[in-house]
């Protein structure tokens, strides 16, 4: 033993014990990191499984009734596909009528082989989704699905097919699972954010910057100070009534654009869900902006002071810059809560189906994770495809905005240095 | 002397002018406050003062049904705690250690990927969890309890919740644990105690209140969540203690009311303010609590 104290043998004994007891309490530690991490697998995982994997679609009329020049839809060209679409009319699986609206909007003589063909397949064969499997189901149980394609479905084709497409970003909604879209959700999310940082950013800043640089220790202005921090804790369904009861109802003249001379709309507009979300982040963004004011050292300040700038200049011209790049982190912050925010946007008033982009503030909205919303409640099988192909939209731009706001970050901090 | 005694005096409205335009967007603070009181306490107000609405009923019913006039928020209430105690109980201890290991054990290179990944995990729209829990979590339940547990249950709602909060708390303990003064754990390190010995019997108990505080935080975020109650808690409607079936949560009745077009002058239109109303109220309670532990923890270090 390296040290002679009398007694050591007293404690020697549990030394032991000791060291099995920080081994297993290592092991706690180690295993409740590894469920934060397990969750975010596990969540990514799922979302990568439903978006993509083997449908089974039945045509509704096979390619060979109206078709005699081949078996797939691949092989045919422009003209084929002209006589196939006649057939299909002289066989009354396409109404003359519709045939006619398809002649107006563009006549069949001038259109490419890959429209004809896109016209043939929706408007003819009309293919339904009968069967969706995902992605662990589609590579591990092949012959399970090739066993029930054979038995239940055997003229149907089985195809492999990702839920994420161009074509889904870029359509309006459909009641057709095969060809519905969220053009209308993304561009409803993007002027409703838009919409809610240009009123909350200005107030946002203006506030922080009377809290930190203008007010006093006063009672007021103690107040004021825990009554943000409760504002920014206030669930956000909560945000959604004020809303609700605000903008929707109490100024409906407003949102609805009834002053303005528009009729026909209530005031369940983009422009009360962006005034909603404005309320929202505005406690997000003066927290971040205090957060902010209070990194700039002071003397930035008396500098300014010294060689004689009022208040004021002193803010505009060397506080606020020397503060944009947290200024901006914070607003970025802000601006990523409010795109995933759903509850409050379902209590103004968000539409489950809106067949019609928003056009301007006075127009009814929906947004991209009220789409998420709706189509996870839909009990068939391919809406959850069709939901986690939704989420994966809304995470690439929560991510694509922070890496943005990363590199201007970056950027900034790079022309402060330089100055 | 003269001269710059004039320049102190002289007023200059531009900065007057911006110094009331600063004030005005702090008091916007207080206007939004006063809006959500005001709102929510205006149509609870035609609730209470309904024909169909009885005290008796609010407070001790057990069934929060508008179809047969019954409202008992007492159905609600234990709906909300139920998937906010479950969400707590994975939360809490998993959260716990996550900031003991953050603020004691890890590396600075553990601490590059876990800390990313809480991130993450935090900022991830809360209606992408409850996709999560409707599509893989309780599938996986059912899978192995089968028939015990119902589609739409409070079980999954409340794990999945569970995970919502778990980096608020862990990043709170860690910076509970962090402000401790670091002469506390070098004392406990020289007189012999272990690492573990050091972090469980002396730097956690010295920082007890502010992971009070953050326990509080996250149960008053769990009670305010929405879309994962939404989409997997169901909506039954009497009370139950039951976690493997369907219960209703405050938010999650508001959320399935409001997204019908209910008329603005019935009584269900009128009942989801009166429980926004309970709802601010708890939370704002739970919050204040919580501020108040975090103040009183600053003063006893600084």
């Amino acid at each position: 033993m390296m040290f002679p104290v009398a007694g050591h043998e007293d404690f020697h004994p549990n030394m032991g014990s000791r060291k099995v007891r920080a081994a297993t309490w290592n092991g706690i530690f180690l295993a409740s990191t590894m469920v934060g991490v397990l969750a975010l697998v596990t969540l990514v995982a799922t979302l990568v499984d439903n978006c993509f994997g083997a449908v089974i679609l039945q045509d509704a009329v096979a390619l060979t009734d109206v078709s005699d020049a081949g078996k797939t839809l691949e092989g045919l060209d422009a003209p084929q596909l002209r006589q196939a679409l006649q057939s299909a009319a002289d066989q009354d699986l396409i109404s003359p009528g519709r045939l006619a609206i398809l002649e107006r909007d563009g006549p069949l003589a001038t259109r490419t082989a890959e429209d004809l063909r896109f016209l043939l397949i929706h408007e003819v064969l009309q293919p339904t989704v009968e069967r969706a499997w995902g992605l662990t189901d589609t590579l591990f149980h092949s012959d399970e699905i090739a066993r029930v394609k054979q038995e239940k479905f055997p003229d149907a084709e089985l195809v492999f097919r990702s839920w994420i497409t161009p074509d889904f970003l870029g359509r309006s909604q459909s009641r057709d699972v095969l060809l519905t879209g969220i053009r209308g959700a993304i561009i409803g999310s993007l002027i409703i954010i838009l919409l809610a940082v240009c009123i909350a950013l200005p107030v946002g800043v203006g506030a922080a910057i009377w809290l930190e640089e203008y007010a006093g220790n006063t009672r007021l202005n103690r107040f004021i100070q825990t009554n943000i921090y409760n504002l920014a804790g206030v669930p956000s369904i909560i945000y959604g009534m004020l809303g609700l009861s605000l903008f929707v109802r109490g100024l409906e003249g407003l949102t609805s654009g009834a002053w303005f001379g528009i009729e026909g709309v209530n005031g369940r507009t983009v422009f009360s869900a962006g005034l909603t979300l404005a309320l929202l982040i505005l406690p997000i963004i003066i927290i971040n902006t205090q957060e902010a004011l209070k990194a700039i050292p002071q003397s930035l300040r008396w500098s300014s002071y010294g060689v004689g700038a009022t208040r004021w200049q002193t803010i505009w011209h060397h506080v606020i810059p020397a503060a944009g790049d947290r200024i901006l982190t914070g607003t970025v912050f802000g601006v990523s809560r409010a795109l995933g925010e759903t509850a409050p946007l379902v209590v103004v008033g968000a539409s489950a189906v809106l067949t019609l982009d928003p056009s301007g503030l006075f127009s009814k909205f929906t947004t991209l994770p009220m789409q998420v919303y709706t189509l996870s409640q839909q009990p068939q099988e391919e809406f959850k495809h069709l939901a986690s192909a939704a989420i994966i939209v809304l995470m690439i731009i929560l991510l694509g905005l922070n890496s943005v706001a990363i590199v201007l970050r970056g950027r900034m901090k790079k022309t402060k240095e330089a100055a | 002397m003269n001269w710059s005694e004039q320049l102190r005096r002289r007023t200059r409205w531009s900065e007057a002018v911006v110094r009331v335009l600063l004030t005005a967007c702090a008091a916007a603070s207080i206007l939004i406050t006063l809006g959500i009181i005001l709102a929510l306490a205006g149509d609870a107000l035609r609730f209470f003062t309904h024909p169909d609405f009885r005290w008796g009923d609010f407070l001790t019913g057990l069934a929060w049904d508008p179809g047969s006039k019954k409202f008992g928020i007492l159905a609600l209430i234990t709906g909300t705690l139920m998937t906010s105690f479950i969400a707590m109980i994975v939360a809490g201890p998993v959260g716990l250690a996550i900031g003991v290991y953050l603020a004691e054990y890890a590396s600075a290179r553990v601490s590059r990927v876990l800390k990313p990944v809480l991130e993450i995990l935090a900022g991830i729209p809360s209606i992408v969890y409850g996709f999560f829990a409707v599509s893989f979590v309780t599938p996986a339940l059912q899978s192995i309890l089968g028939n015990l547990i119902q589609p739409l249950n409070a079980l999954s709602a409340g794990l999945v919740m569970g995970v919502l909060i778990l980096p608020l708390v862990a990043s709170m303990t860690e910076d509970a644990l962090s402000a401790v003064p670091k002469s506390l754990k070098q004392a406990g390190l020289a007189m012999g105690s272990t690492k573990l010995e050091t972090a469980l019997q002396i730097t956690l108990p010295a920082a007890t209140s502010g992971i009070m505080a953050a326990f509080i935080l996250a149960l008053s975020r769990a009670i305010g969540e929405t879309m994962i109650v939404a989409l997997a808690a169901g909506s039954y409607p009497k009370v139950s203690l039951n976690p493997l079936g369907s219960v209703d949560t405050m938010t999650g009745y508001i959320v399935r009311v409001s997204g019908g077009d209910i008329p603005q002058n019935g009584i269900e239109y009128m009942s989801i303010f009166a429980i926004g109303l309970t709802l601010f109220l708890i939370t704002l309670g739970l919050n204040f609590i919580s501020q108040k532990i975090i103040a009183r923890f600053r003063e006893v270090y600084e």
